[in-house]
């Protein structure tokens, strides 16, 4: 899986298959703090990722 | 997960359901309608200053702002934006880049005000100076300028209100850091309208979005497909403002309804905070130096002003 995250602008891949409520805790990432989005679509916590997917990570929290 | 009310594909869950795209949008605008309404932020005869940076924040309530005055068919040429560049690098001016692309499309009239003309230095040059004989932090220091610098100009342009894009994080991250250092009285001037007085040369503050989280927000602009580009101030990690935010996030994910319950408790006490401020502070000052409103004799704005000319 290819992972985008905009809060630092890094880009990973990583094998997991799962939901997005998994993969964010996996990332030991708040998912208060975040939307995450498949193919430019919004997905909810309970999505099932698989390993070919391409996620972006994008932050809710202002920049300022 | 299926949106509760057409049973189509979700985009986000809420404390009340899950919605789908549409109804999400409508949703949150109906929000920021009833906020408007129900507070009385609006009057047909203001003329509205947007205090706006070109993030996720203020591209909202630019845009909903200038959609609530089609609506009720108040002229839009009531309406400017105005942006402070407080002069922090690799920061503003990416955001700024954008702000100015979405009022060109939107045909509202932009007005800039940067940080070295009005107070002869940008924040990056400003801050370590005032942290030197004060101690401030970037945050104090940039909230300083930029307040000053709203007000200033939105009065100079004839506003009668300006509107931010403070929203329910930004309120109640700073109700609870109001609560941890005992400050009653600046408590009692948050809330949807900002201050306590009608008071000479101060323009009102109001805020739209006071009933949306700030993941809301962003996914409206997501969904909206406003063009925003995320870019974190290098400051923003220092003040005390983001160690709350990220407490409130954690209680947000183990108990949700947090923040919102802060909200709707704080606007249950609001009008006794406020009663309070009106009695122990019945003379508000205007700066000797600037004229600017103030509450102290030297407003915060000249001191800062009176650091950076030694």
């Amino acid at each position: 899986m290819n992972v985008f995250n905009e809060k630092n602008r890094t880009n990973s891949t990583l094998e997991f298959n799962g939901s997005v409520e998994q993969l964010l805790q996996h990332l030991n990432i708040n998912s208060e703090t975040v939307l995450v989005t498949r193919n430019n679509e919004i997905l909810t916590e309970d999505e099932l990722l698989s390993n070919d997917d391409t996620i972006e990570i994008l932050s809710v929290v202002s920049g300022g | 997960m299926q949106c509760e009310k057409c049973h189509s594909k979700a985009v986000i869950t809420l404390q009340h359901g899950s919605l789908c795209k549409s109804h999400f949008i409508s949703y949150f605008e109906e929000k920021v309608f009833k906020t408007i309404n129900k507070f009385h932020l609006i009057d047909r005869k203001d003329k509205i200053c947007i205090a706006a940076s070109g993030g996720k924040d203020s591209l909202t309530v630019l845009y909903l702002t200038k959609k609530y005055l089609d609506h009720y068919q108040i002229p839009s040429d009531h309406l400017f934006a105005l942006c402070v560049d407080e002069g922090i690098a690799n920061y503003r001016q990416h955001t700024i880049v954008d702000l100015k692309e979405f009022c060109a499309t939107h045909e509202i009239p932009l007005k800039v005000v940067t940080s070295q003309e009005e107070f002869g230095a940008p924040l990056d040059e400003a801050y370590p100076k005032i942290n030197k004989d004060t101690k401030k932090k970037p945050c104090n220091v940039c909230g300083v300028f930029r307040r000053y610098i709203l007000n200033k100009y939105a009065r100079q342009e004839g506003a009668t209100k300006v509107i931010t894009g403070h929203n329910l994080d930004d309120e109640a991250q700073a109700i609870m850091m109001n609560l941890f250092k005992a400050n009653t009285t600046l408590a009692g001037r948050l809330g949807p309208i900002s201050g306590i007085h009608e008071q000479d040369g101060f323009v009102q503050r109001v805020k739209p979005l006071y009933m949306c989280s700030e993941k809301e927000v962003r996914l409206y602009t997501i969904l909206k497909g406003f063009k925003i580009d995320y870019t974190e101030c290098p400051y923003s990690q220092l003040g005390f403002r983001h160690k709350v935010q990220v407490m409130l996030n954690d209680f947000e994910k183990d108990f949700r309804g947090t923040k919102q319950g802060i909200i709707k408790s704080y606007l249950a006490m609001l009008p006794l905070l406020k009663q309070q401020d009106q009695e122990t502070n019945d003379t508000i000052k205007s700066c000797e130096t600037c004229q600017e409103p103030s509450n102290k004799i030297i407003c915060n704005a000249c001191e800062m002003k009176e650091v950076l000319t030694q």
